[in-house]
């Protein structure tokens, strides 16, 4: 299922479009540990592709194979035609962006950034005027003459995306570029990468474990939990329509419910949730039969809350207790507890209500949500 | 937050001068006391008497101290060539050493630094046994090995690869087989140190941006060793060219090393100025260029 999109590029729609980077059913142990479990993925040319999940979900092994620093036990990686397995790293038509930077410490910035393209053999003064070039790129082009260690966190970063990118490789692999630095220089640096990507039109394979910088920067995500691909799919695929709970969860916070499928029809289900207090209308019908026992999904912004005394629309609705809030200047986070006590996170922006229409903790209010904006996801 | 301070606890940074004084004592009393002593006698000159040097102040009975500098020992010893070629051949052993120790000692220390991080400790443990044993016994085992009679000799015959014992006993061969041999423990330690700290990723790194393995140590594992190799240098170097025992033991008579030249005019000649001037003489040759070197490392650094 699909978001009606912009008009960004999406080759992986096109049915004519060949992959630039085909993974086929990789696996790699180490020990007893299955670091990555059977994946497949096609990446195209010129896709700023995220590879998303927790610690030791096996994203930067599968970043690491593609590289060649490590082998896997099983299946191919192909760039183009070439099947990348076999070849060393010194050979491989990718470069690597380190999640240290794993800059020379005892090379000016120059140094560092001419140091792939000294090894191609490249006459000096080309090698010079494409140095100058990248520099100018990542806006470094006065610190040429610098060592690593008198530059800032964020020079650092750019000299790494540098001289990953001078030699113009045919994908570039990003193992967590932004996680060194401070947040609001993550923030400006997210926008900075995507900019740089367009502009020299390499496709980029980014490891990230931050759901956010994925969202923000990705053509497409790929989310992985316990060495397994769970979901592939754009950000608002990926957000809108997380495909089991794992993903729901890791993509931003859900509320979930459990219970049976009590109406299928083409564009409308309902579903008890005793934990609700009563039936859940959803907006679209499910592929399951009656009474099969389903998991719905809500965003807490999708979540609409209300006074008693004030008139309230949505589909879905009950009463709640406010048990806790939260005040993050941009919105509100609450805590409310349903009759069953279950407890919802629901979140609304800060429109400056005036203090008696706010909530107040342990006050009863109305809870509720259009039937639309209820997901159905698998256990 | 602040720290709470009870009384009489010394504020943060005061027990610094403390810590340090320590060691600066140590130094005080027990190598720069001792050397203004050599400087004293070395400016003196010989007698027969207890001690066997002139002192340097007299008092005259009219009450005038007079002070009696002698450098002649300095401009004796310079002028001498048996002390100009005991030092040129010293110089050259410990040189010697100090190479043929790296050469075996690099890949040693590469080998250990790679290893598994589990049989690391049992690998240096290895490297230190010898230090377990007495050094003296431990270079007359080498008369052992390499007398014309001896463990090599002997198996080579045995072999018949040849049929006259090799001479490898007593000159320049087996000096260099005993001071590599004990030297070499002071090579590896300082360079698996700093083998053992390189940032396995900076390799990666190198090999990602095309750099085919050897190529990668090169550019990056060797200059990035080099204090490691520096201070394995110098470790070797220092205590190689003042060696005494090895040049005496496995060199033979006619070895003539800075050492040797001390002890003959020590203990036969009785001569304390002269040698302590040969001391004098050595430490100025050798921490002269060494300051150098660490001003210009310092100053490499602060750039």
């Amino acid at each position: 299922m699909l978001i009606a999109s912009n008009d960004r590029f999406q080759p992986w729609l096109d049915p004519t479009a060949t992959p630039q980077l085909r993974i086929e059913n990789v696996v790699k142990t180490f020990d007893d540990f299955t670091a990555v479990d059977d994946v497949s993925l096609n990446i195209y040319r010129g896709e700023f592709f995220s590879l998303l999940g927790g610690s030791g979900c096996g994203k930067t092994t599968l970043l690491r194979m593609m590289a060649g620093f490590a082998t896997p036990d099983k299946g191919r990686i192909f760039i183009e035609d070439t099947d990348l397995v076999p070849l060393p790293p010194y050979e491989r038509p990718l470069n690597m962006m380190f999640q240290s930077y794993a800059l020379f410490p005892h090379m000016t910035v120059e140094k560092n950034i001419a140091f792939g393209l000294k090894r191609d053999g490249m006459p000096k003064d080309e090698i010079a005027e494409r140095v100058a070039k990248v520099l100018d790129l990542v806006q470094l082009s006065q610190f040429a003459a610098r060592k690593p260690s008198q530059l800032s966190g964020g020079q650092r970063q750019r000299v790494a995306l540098a001289r990953s990118l001078v030699k113009r490789p045919k994908v570039l692999l990003l193992d967590e570029p932004l996680s060194a630095l401070d947040k609001k220089l993550r923030e400006a640096t997210q926008y900075e990468l995507v900019t740089i990507q367009q502009q020299v039109g390499i496709t980029f394979i980014m490891v990230t474990h931050d759901q956010e910088e994925a969202m923000t920067m990705s053509t497409r995500i790929a989310v992985m939990d316990k060495g397994k691909l769970v979901q592939l799919g754009t950000p608002a695929e990926i957000y809108e329509y997380p495909q089991n709970r794992f993903v729901a969860g890791f993509i931003g916070s859900v509320n979930m419910f459990d219970g049976p499928l009590r109406e299928n029809h083409a564009d409308y289900a309902v579903v008890d949730c005793p934990a609700w207090g009563g039936p859940i209308e959803v907006g679209r019908g499910i592929g399951y039969g009656l009474g099969h026992l389903t998991t719905l999904a809500v965003r807490p912004e999708k979540i609409q809350l209300a006074k008693l005394d004030q008139p309230f629309a949505p589909v879905n609705r009950a009463t709640a207790r406010v048990k806790d809030m939260a005040y993050l200047g941009n919105s509100y986070v609450y805590h409310v507890v349903l009759e069953s006590g279950q407890v919802l996170k629901v979140t609304t922006p800060n429109m400056g209500l005036a203090p008696e229409q706010q909530m107040r903790r342990d006050e009863e209010v109305q809870i509720g949500w259009d039937p639309s904006a209820c997901i159905v996801v698998e256990p | 937050m602040k720290a709470v301070r009870f009384l009489g606890m010394p504020k943060p940074g005061q027990g610094r001068g403390w810590v340090i004084s320590g060691p600066f004592l140590w130094f005080l009393v027990f190598f720069l006391v001792p050397f203004l002593v050599v400087v004293k006698i070395s400016l003196s000159t010989a007698e027969i008497a207890i001690p066997p040097y002139a002192p340097l102040f007299t008092l005259s009975d009219d009450g005038t101290i007079s002070l009696a500098l002698h450098l002649g020992n300095f401009q004796y010893i310079f002028s001498d060539p048996e002390y100009v070629l005991a030092y040129l051949s010293s110089l050259r052993y410990a040189a010697g050493t100090a190479l043929i120790t790296l050469l075996i000692g690099y890949p040693v220390a590469y080998g250990i630094a790679t290893s598994r991080p589990g049989i690391r400790p049992a690998l240096l443990m290895l490297v230190v046994m010898p230090f377990w044993t007495s050094f003296l016994i431990r270079v007359y085992a080498w008369i052992g090995i390499l007398k014309p009679n001896g463990l090599i000799n002997n198996f080579l015959m045995w072999l018949g690869v040849i049929h006259q014992p090799l001479e490898i006993l007593n000159n320049q061969f087996s000096i260099f087989v005993g001071m590599v041999y004990a030297y070499l423990p002071f090579m590896i330690l300082p360079l698996y140190a700093c083998l053992e700290k390189l940032d396995h990723s900076l390799l990666e790194a190198a090999s990602d941006l095309g750099a085919r393995p050897f190529r990668a140590f090169l550019s990056i594992t060797l200059p990035l060793s080099l204090p490691g190799i520096i201070a394995g240098s110098l470790l070797v170097f220092i205590p190689a060219v003042g060696e005494y025992i090895i040049p005496t033991l496995l060199g033979g008579p006619s070895t003539l090393t800075i050492g040797t030249v001390l002890w003959n005019e020590f203990f036969n000649n009785h001569d304390w100025p002269v040698a302590s001037t040969v001391a004098v003489a050595l430490i100025v040759l050798l921490v002269g260029p060494l300051m150098l070197l660490q001003h210009f490392q310092a100053k490499e650094e602060t750039r």
